[in-house]
């Protein structure tokens, strides 16, 4: 009786078992257009990168490229949703749909593409690991930085190149693992660490928000190379393209002149890439599966590279960065687009 | 019994039969629960299938063996480098774990008695001193408590060069307190078998004397004689060897001291804020444990002619821990669970190593979660056990 009972009850469960089923996600463009909204994945807050402002408006060079997707994709550059992620977080978030795209000054690498399954869209910013010190301590190299005792973020790559560096030269250091920019700072000014470890272009942000920025040296040697860029997941191709196609873009037009002034002036250019470019021409945005004036939108509310560089992190903002490898390659630097034809 | 007619009201009322009958209703309720439990793990386990298959990722163990390529400062136990595996990386971390559980219980259990027992005293200063405390420390979240140790010792204490001085071997600074490190050498031997020695040779009197005493009603003086045996012994060993012992200062050298041993505000900052919140409930317990005996209990035993301390000893104490025994196992589960919280100030626990930066650098979601899910469960499961059979051993024996 016991037994025959048993038997029915897993007959029964096996049967439930067998009829549940789940449903595939549509594609991410369906998604993000029937939301309204689009979600990127970014930091907690990195001065000039990623940021709430007094009014709590996200601002900086990783938000606004995210607002260009959104006027790509949308048409309009506030219908954005800030996702805020740590450097450990970031992928799970992504890769579990809270976010649609990842902006985060994230650095490209084998083993994030290949293992972690994300798919990289070009370099919007060419980093480097660097090291900052307080004057005081008269460091004027990190070949002199033995036994120090060092912060840095968890789950980074500037975790691994540490490690590497200092393996590598022969020398020793405290790790002091720390979750978010913020934590960094508050331990570094506290005197936790000796030296700050992170992108370059991090530290000069970083760097900009303390009372007292200039008794921090940033020293000369760059550690690694860290290529910046946005991510999506893997198996959505036509995202894929849209967010690769939003960022060149914006260098296309930096590269031809059109600015957010003279974005309406242009639409009567005689150069027939700048009337491909803003949907004058041709049919890029309906393949794409936008609108016509896609990059149009991108450049009247937001602006071209150029101005999204000297607007969140350039020579006149705190930050103070200069564009160096981030200069256009027709000025000696890195960033290119491949032609819209 | 009446002719049905119609084969509708035939099912019908065979399923209210069914149902009205207590035992095939229970097989029905059971039927459907368990339906479900099945349906929920299965969905689950599709889900997992699923997604892992879309994003085309493989279930498996094989990036353990992999060289981890992150340092992990804190491994008081292992050798581990950046070039070790994420195994023995996740190893660190669980050992990391496993201390800051061990000393803060320790820690903890010390504190909460002691509170608990302050917090009955007559004395009203002491009595509302402790009150406040408790209340204090048990209604602000634990990880505030983890902010605020580990702020305490980063922004107050000063930095190495400027390190508080006692006695130039023990320096207090915001990178930890270091301490001169015990270094043995030849004879020391001799010094720890003279030791082993003196504590069997305890652990036998103990049981003569609780003979002696149960045949003869004579009491003798076990914690003074076993003390007096056991350093007495140690002490002349230690003598007679030539002192076989020196000790590795910490000195200040660059940045930071070396030498001795270090220990780092970051666990320092767990240990103790997990401890004192841990002890408020403690506390508690305790309190409510002795108070749970009668006083008919200890007037029983005065008549008797007990003094109080025996009666504290004998009758109180050995009742009270039936009560506080079962509370305090969970109490020391959450101390071991809220351990997780070390990642917000950088202690390398299991979380941060395996569950952290391995999960971050591999993108193994799945596996390095079950790998943390497992230690919490299996440490979790070692303490349950140990407290039940404390609780058996603690248990009235009834006659």
């Amino acid at each position: 009786m016991k037994n025959r009972l048993l038997e029915f009850v897993v007959a029964v469960s096996a049967v439930a078992l067998l009829s549940v089923t789940t449903t595939a996600g549509a594609g991410t463009l369906e998604d993000v257009k029937k939301r309204g909204v689009l979600r990127c994945v970014v930091s907690t807050g990195v001065a000039g990168f990623a940021y709430p402002d007094k009014s709590g408006v996200w601002k900086g060079f990783d938000i606004d490229f995210c607002r260009a997707t959104a006027a790509a994709v949308l048409g309009d550059s506030k219908k954005i949703k800030a996702v805020t992620s740590t450097g450990k977080t970031r992928f799970t978030k992504l890769n579990a749909n809270e976010g649609d795209v990842l902006w985060r000054n994230t650095t490209i690498t084998f083993s994030r593409d290949v293992g972690v399954k994300l798919r990289f869209h070009g370099v919007n910013y060419y980093d480097g690991q660097g090291f900052m010190v307080n004057k005081k301590l008269g460091v004027k190299s990190a070949k002199e930085l033995n036994g120090a005792s060092i912060c840095i973020q968890t789950g980074t790559t500037t975790e691994l190149n540490l490690a590497d560096y200092f393996h590598a030269n022969g020398m020793k250091y405290e790790a002091v693992p720390i979750e978010t920019n913020d934590e960094a700072r508050q331990n570094y000014v506290g005197g936790r660490c000796d030296v700050y470890t992170t992108d370059a272009s991090g530290l000069a942000a970083t760097r900009s928000t303390f009372s007292d920025p200039n008794n921090h040296i940033i020293l000369p040697e760059i550690i690694s190379k860290e290529p910046l860029g946005p991510a999506t997941r893997h198996g959505d191709d036509q995202w894929s393209d849209i967010v690769t196609w939003v960022y060149y873009a914006t260098v296309t037009a930096e590269e031809k002149g059109v600015t957010q002034a003279n974005v309406d002036k242009m639409k009567s250019s005689k150069d027939p890439e700048i009337l491909r470019l803003l949907g004058v021409e041709g049919a890029q945005g309906k393949e794409l599966g936008l609108s016509k004036d896609w990059a149009y939108n991108i450049i009247k509310q937001i602006g071209n590279y150029g101005e999204i560089f000297e607007r969140n992190i350039g020579v006149k903002t705190p930050i103070g960065l200069s564009r160096g490898l981030n200069d256009l390659w027709t000025r000696g630097g890195l960033q290119y687009a491949p032609p819209f034809r | 019994m009446a002719v049905i007619s119609e084969n509708g009201a035939n099912t019908r009322n065979l399923i209210t039969r069914l149902w009205s009958n207590r035992e095939t209703r229970s097989v029905i309720i059971q039927i459907v629960t368990l339906t479900v439990i099945f349906a929920t793990l299965a969905f689950i386990f599709r889900n997992v299938v699923i997604n892992l298959d879309a994003r085309g990722k493989e279930f498996n163990f094989d990036f353990l063996f992999h060289p981890a390529a992150y340092d992990i400062t804190f491994s008081p136990f292992i050798e581990y480098s950046s070039r070790s595996t994420h195994l023995r990386a996740a190893v660190v971390g669980i050992l990391n774990t496993l201390l800051v559980a061990a000393c803060g219980i320790v820690l903890a259990t010390l504190l909460g008695f002691i509170m608990g027992i302050l917090r009955l005293s007559s004395n009203w200063i002491v009595n509302r001193t402790v009150y406040c405390f408790l209340e204090f420390t048990r209604n602000v979240p634990v990880l505030l408590h983890i902010l605020f140790v580990h702020g305490l010792i980063v922004i107050q204490l000063p930095v190495p060069k400027k390190a508080v001085n006692l006695a130039d071997s023990f320096f207090l600074t915001n990178r930890g307190f270091f301490i001169p490190k015990p270094v043995w050498e030849s004879g020391s031997g001799l010094v720890a078998v003279v030791l082993l020695i003196s504590i069997a040779f305890v652990v036998l009197f103990k049981r003569w004397a609780k003979k002696a005493q149960d045949s003869t009603g004579r009491v003798y003086p076990v914690l003074g004689i076993s003390t007096g045996v056991i350093v007495g012994a140690t002490a002349l060993a230690f003598l007679a060897a030539d002192m076989p012992l020196s000790w590795n200062i910490p000195e200040l050298r660059g940045f930071n001291f070396s030498g001795g041993i270090a220990i780092k505000p970051e666990f320092i900052a767990l240990w103790l804020a997990l401890s004192y919140y841990t002890s408020s409930f403690i506390a508690e317990i305790v309190r409510g444990g002795i108070l749970a005996i009668s006083h008919g209990q200890t007037e029983a035993a005065h008549a008797l002619g007990l003094r109080p301390n025996r009666t504290l000893q004998l009758i109180i104490i050995p009742q009270a821990l039936r009560v506080i025994v079962p509370p305090l196992a969970s109490q020391y589960l959450n101390l071991t669970k809220n351990s997780s919280l070390a990642i917000a100030i950088g202690y390398m626990d299991v979380v941060a190593t395996v569950g952290g930066i391995t999960l971050m650098q591999t993108g193994k979601e799945m596996e390095t979660m079950i790998i943390v899910l497992l230690t919490y469960l299996v440490f979790s499961l070692i303490i349950s056990g140990f407290m039940n059979l404390y609780n058996k051993k603690m248990a009235l024996v009834e006659r």
